[in-house]
């Protein structure tokens, strides 16, 4: 069986990304999810999975020799994002580097070597029948791009369907979970925010050609903005998720749905097979 | 002019409706919206008249000439970002390219420049009050560099006697949140008594306080899960965090967001509790 990625976004947070995520991974059983939310990863607070594997991510900062140094300021020039810095010696201000390595190149005496700075972790686990592989970005961080960047690579070789749990907003992080995605599930909620954001995410993943439809969560009697989106827009719904207090308490608690005595469980496993035939 | 920045860490817990209710209440003269990734507070906020735009630019991209271009390759190699690939000619991926200028420097044919691409728009609105915000690009990164624009538009634009400016945040730890951390005199963390909510309320008060950033504490929705409202709530007062209060789960807010109002427009029981914890904000001693 081939493999296929399923990224489950949503541009305005909280409308339940994790939520659908997880239920549709639980619900296929053997399969892959990846928190790729590395900022605030949720995921396997419901999985609660059995860490088999840990990997340290690290980026590459520049290691000053100061005895080298002939104090000529090439590198600090050459910064494009001011990390650098010249008072009696170099300064390395580590949260604005990007790791370009470029002033290492520039530098005339061999005076700029890296070193490794460990921003986050990926924990990889098991779940039942369900392969979590979880990024966290450690507190203070920047960026989790290249936390993203592994959880990527990791799952290349994988097999069956893999669900990734995407950040919210529209920005790099989002594109880079979003750019090797098969399919996507957009999710949203029935207010004027989540339809605003739904047009934005839209927009994305239209620019990158991925096909995609929508699951309506938290829906109530009366006005949908999100739905009327949807309708003007010609794009599938894939599912309508009431808004349930029994979920709402489940989710809450950190709860699988369909691993409990839910008793819309139903909606998932449709939402799954549309998902499966759409992805065919 | 004090700052007061409107944050969460998990996303949906409800910063924008706060942070409408607290520009209502206060009769703010300057507020901004620095979740320039997917912008909202315009959409409950009174904005009339025209905004004055300005696209913003982030850092140069690379472009390579094809013409000048000897294809050795150089540039490809040496780029972390994976951002140079090659066909029949090489060519950027201006999603991937952060603007070192590594490729630059090591192209032997100076084939290769830097240039000022837009990456968004920012939108300033002046009436008897400031509004500034912006709209980042799809897909595009340095959203802090546009945040803290947002902020300067601001606080250039309001006048000398404003005394306290609302600033809605974006969700999230990284770049834009520390962006929008930077400077502010106070921020609210407004949470929800979920497992998630609480795991990533814990993690936004590790990066504020690494950041030096005064807190406070209040939490949405909060009858739907009276016990995990409990260990919020305990969790604060042992870690000497200031809690503000408790809002309920209200029909009232989506309606209210719905009709282009702020929650403190409708009488309804969250926006009485709204109204307490912007009361027990204003209190503290940063603000």
């Amino acid at each position: 069986m081939a493999s296929k990625k399923i990224a489950i976004l949503s541009g305005k947070g909280g409308t339940g990304k994790t939520l659908i995520s997880v239920n549709l991974a639980a619900a296929e059983g053997n399969s892959y999810y990846v928190d790729c939310d590395v900022e605030e990863p949720n995921g396997h607070l419901f999985f609660k999975p059995q860490i088999i594997k840990k990997k340290n991510i690290f980026v590459k900062i520049p290691n000053i020799n100061n005895t080298l140094c002939n104090g000529c300021r090439d590198c600090v020039n050459f910064c494009k994002f001011n990390a650098l810095a010249y008072g009696k010696q170099v300064i390395v201000f580590e949260e604005v580097c990007h790791s370009c390595g470029g002033c290492m190149l520039v530098c005339p005496t061999q005076a700029i070597t890296e070193k490794d700075k460990l921003i986050g972790v990926i924990e990889e686990g098991i779940s039942g029948k369900v392969n979590t592989i979880t990024g966290i970005m450690n507190t203070g961080e920047v960026s989790g791009v290249p936390i993203i960047k592994e959880l990527l690579s990791i799952i290349k070789n994988a097999i069956g369907l893999i669900f990734i749990d995407c950040p919210p907003g529209s920005a790099c992080v989002v594109m880079e979970s979003v750019k090797d995605a098969d399919y996507c599930i957009l999710v949203t909620e029935p207010s004027v925010f989540g339809a605003h954001n739904l047009d934005m995410v839209y927009q994305l993943v239209s620019l990158f050609g991925k096909k995609c439809g929508v699951v309506l969560n938290k829906c109530e009697a009366g006005y949908n903005p999100s739905e009327d989106f949807c309708t003007k827009n010609n794009i599938e719904i894939l599912a309508k998720i009431p808004f349930d207090k029994n979920l709402c308490s489940l989710n809450s608690n950190g709860k699988v749905a369909v691993r409990e005595n839910y008793v819309n469980k139903d909606l998932f496993y449709s939402l799954l097979n549309k998902v499966k035939e759409n992805i065919k | 002019m004090k700052q007061l920045l409107i944050i969460s860490g998990k996303g949906g817990t409800g910063k924008t409706t706060v942070a409408g209710a607290f520009i209502k209440l206060l009769q703010a003269r300057a507020y901004a919206d620095c979740d320039v990734d997917a912008p909202n507070l315009h959409l409950i906020v009174n904005h009339s008249g025209k905004a004055e735009k300005k696209e913003y630019h982030g850092l140069p991209k690379a472009h390579i000439a094809a013409n000048l271009c000897i294809k050795c390759g150089l540039c490809e190699q040496n780029c972390r970002f994976d951002a140079i690939h090659h066909g029949q000619s090489f060519y950027i991926d201006d999603y991937a390219c952060e603007g070192c200028g590594v490729c630059q420097y090591v192209c032997p044919a100076s084939a290769i420049s830097l240039r000022e691409k837009t990456a968004g728009e920012l939108m300033l609105y002046k009436n008897n009050s400031v509004f500034s915000t912006a709209q980042l690009k799809m897909g595009n990164g340095t959203s802090g560099m546009l945040v803290s624009e947002v902020k300067k538009q601001m606080k250039d634009a309001a006048a000398k006697d404003v005394t306290i400016a609302i600033i809605d945040g974006s969700p999230g730890i990284g770049c834009p949140v520390i962006a929008s951390l930077s400077g502010v005199d106070l921020a609210l963390i407004v949470t929800e008594p979920s497992i998630s909510g609480i795991s990533d309320l814990i993690r936004m008060i590790k990066t504020a306080r690494q950041l030096g950033t005064a807190i406070a504490v209040c939490i949405n929705k909060y009858d739907t899960n009276l016990k995990n409202t409990n260990t919020i709530e305990k969790y604060c007062s042992d870690n000497k965090i200031a809690f503000v209060g408790k809002i309920p789960y209200d029909k009232n807010a989506i309606t209210a967001i719905n009709d282009g109002k702020s929650i403190v427009d409708v009488d309804c029981p969250a926006a009485n509790a709204i109204k307490k914890v912007f009361n027990n904000t204003l209190i503290i001693k940063e603000l």
